[in-house]
């Protein structure tokens, strides 16, 4: 079987720095996979390469087994790949339901025709999409919000509301860049239920985080990153035991 | 019952319909009327253009050189070649669609002020042409402009003609016209805005980055909004070239262009009948400041800067949000 996400000798470098150097893994369809590692180890850029919005130096990512290297964020979307930011990409100039109803977008191709007259067709379908992004803002837990303007969120309702985003565009795989931070201890319980949810559906979870606790407990397998480099791969309990990991990042 | 027509879709359109059916009872001689439908055509231009700069956040500091391009196809082909109105129109909105894809698809890739410069040149370079190209449009000198026909009904502002056994002045009818076509201009651009199409350029202003990674293709939204806020400018130029039955460059002129953006910003950027209301306050200020005329630039800048400091949002936004605020005060102080 082949991976749904692999990444092979992926490299970035930024002037001199190489935030990610040499970086091989594989992302089984159906895992919850985890990135972690110390400040500035190159997380982030990794799930920025993997999902497109940097051109790697070296190495490349497939998807599915098909090489992503000439495809845009778009693209990437529409074979299935979605993600979360760690700085919150939500649009402000919209009510959250819209935001969601955003995540959408491939799912409701209209032409300008049918777009300007207002036709009968687009009316049923947005009354169908505007359901099912109430339905997905209610799984996240941000029920409460539908038509608030995206602006007067609270930082945890928006956090939810950008993995419903994600969630709406019904990927195969999604991407959560350090979904826990900020949140307090009752916010991160209710993360990790959606997570848990989320892979139950079968949607293969990737996961850049900084909370162990929330890791260890969800991910089936983990990539330790230091200084860009990959320091351990494997299961929890691999990882935990490793003695370079315990040195480099849980500080013994 | 009332509370919901008030949420409805097509409050604004009812109202905007409203208006212009109430208006000729306040409208004296054929002076009034022409301000009026100068106003109407420019509003109409700029309702397309807040597509482009209040709703996917791009800016076009060329846009009055897209309204002289249509000013000049339809005065070329009617006047030149004796087309008749209609295929002028159409066939000019098409042309300059196309040249607004063209130029639309390299710059819209740039930002901020480099958009602002690309988008300047554009206007910069279309008004040169004009100006140069004495053969075809009469250069400085502008050129004349035969009525317009709709489907071999001729409608002039010195006509009479009757409507269902009345009889109204050529204004008059131009008036029903620019009225009509103000209202599907609203109409269109309301029903773009709520739709998928939409929410993917409003997304383009609110995070370029969220819209990709949902699948939105940016670049091609940004060439698609600016190609259709070309064609409003192009079509309501035509119409302008007809109604004038004269036009020169200035159409095309730098000026043009910053009145026009002047409108979206002092209106509302996203906010349609905001623009609308930019147009008529900003076409009617230099009738109430007649003395001042040489200043008028200097005054579209400082209206423009003082609207920015002062209420970014515009100002018929401004004026809802003050108004909706009494209301809840005055609602709460009653229970």
């Amino acid at each position: 079987m082949t991976a749904l996400v692999e990444v092979k000798g992926l490299d970035k470098a930024f002037g001199g720095v190489h935030a990610v150097e040499g970086v091989s893994f594989a992302v089984e369809a159906g895992q919850v996979y985890s990135v972690i590692g110390p400040n500035g180890a190159g997380k982030t850029t990794l799930f920025n390469l993997i999902t497109g919005l940097y051109i790697p130096t070296k190495g490349e990512v497939l998807l599915n087994g098909e090489s992503t290297a000439k495809l845009e964020p778009n693209q990437l979307a529409e074979r299935g790949m979605c993600r979360t930011f760690q700085q919150m990409q939500i649009c402000m100039n919209m009510t959250a339901i819209e935001n969601v109803m955003l995540g959408r977008h491939l799912q409701l191709r209209s032409s300008l025709f049918t777009t300007l007259f207002r036709l009968p067709s687009l009316r049923r379908n947005e009354i169908a999409a505007r359901k099912r992004a109430a339905d997905l803002m209610e799984y996240v837990g941000c029920g409460d919000y539908l038509d608030a303007e995206a602006s007067a969120m609270s930082y945890g309702a928006l956090k939810r509301l950008e993995i419903a985003r994600a969630l709406a565009a019904e990927p195969k795989v999604i991407l959560l860049d350090e979904p826990a931070a900020g949140l307090n201890a009752t916010e991160t319980a209710a993360l990790e239920e959606l997570i848990r949810k989320i892979a139950a559906q079968g949607i293969t979870v990737m996961l850049v985080e900084h909370d162990m606790k929330l890791v260890m407990g969800i991910s089936d397998r983990l990539l330790v990153l230091n200084y860009g480099r990959v320091l351990a791969e494997g299961i929890p309990e691999e990882i935990r035991q490793n003695p370079d990991v315990i040195a480099a990042y849980l500080g013994g | 019952m009332l509370n919901r027509f008030m949420q409805s879709r097509l409050r604004g359109l009812m109202v905007l319909a409203l208006i212009l059916i109430i208006l000729p009872a306040f409208l004296g001689n054929p002076f009034h009327y022409e301000l009026v439908i100068q106003m109407a055509i420019i509003a109409a231009t700029v309702v397309g253009l807040n597509l482009l700069v209040g709703f996917a956040g791009q800016i076009s500091l060329g846009h009055a050189g897209f309204f002289g391009l249509g000013a000049y196809f339809t005065g070329i082909a009617t006047g030149t070649y004796g087309w008749s109105s209609v295929p002028a129109l159409v066939v000019g909105a098409i042309a300059v669609g196309i040249i607004a894809w063209v130029v639309g698809r390299p710059i819209l890739r740039l930002k901020g002020h480099y958009l602002s410069m690309a988008t300047l040149a554009v206007g910069f370079i279309i008004a040169i042409i004009l100006n140069n190209e004495r053969a075809i449009t009469g250069g400085p000198d502008g050129m004349p402009v035969p009525a317009l026909d709709l489907f071999g009904w001729e409608l002039s502002t010195f006509g009479q003609y009757s409507l269902f056994g009345l009889d109204i002045s050529g204004v008059q009818a131009w008036y029903i016209l620019v009225s009509v076509v103000l209202l599907l201009a609203v109409w269109f651009a309301q029903n773009l805005i709520e739709s998928p199409i939409g929410r993917a350029l409003r997304s383009v202003k609110g995070s370029e980055v969220a819209a990709s990674v949902v699948g939105v293709d940016t670049a091609k939204y940004k060439s698609l909004v600016f190609v259709i806020s070309a064609i409003y400018a192009s079509i309501m130029g035509g119409l302008y070239a007809h109604f004038q039955g004269f036009i020169t460059p200035a159409v095309a002129s730098f000026e043009f262009s910053i009145l026009f953006i002047t409108m979206v910003v002092l209106g509302g950027m996203g906010s349609t009948l905001g623009v609308i209301l930019g147009a008529v306050v900003l076409k009617l200020l230099p009738q109430v400041l007649a003395d001042f005329q040489e200043l008028e630039t200097v005054m579209f800048g400082l209206i423009l800067m003082l609207t920015m400091i002062f209420m970014p949002k515009g100002l018929l936004p401004t004026i809802t949000a003050i108004v909706s605020k009494r209301m809840r005060k005055k609602a709460g102080g009653e229970a």
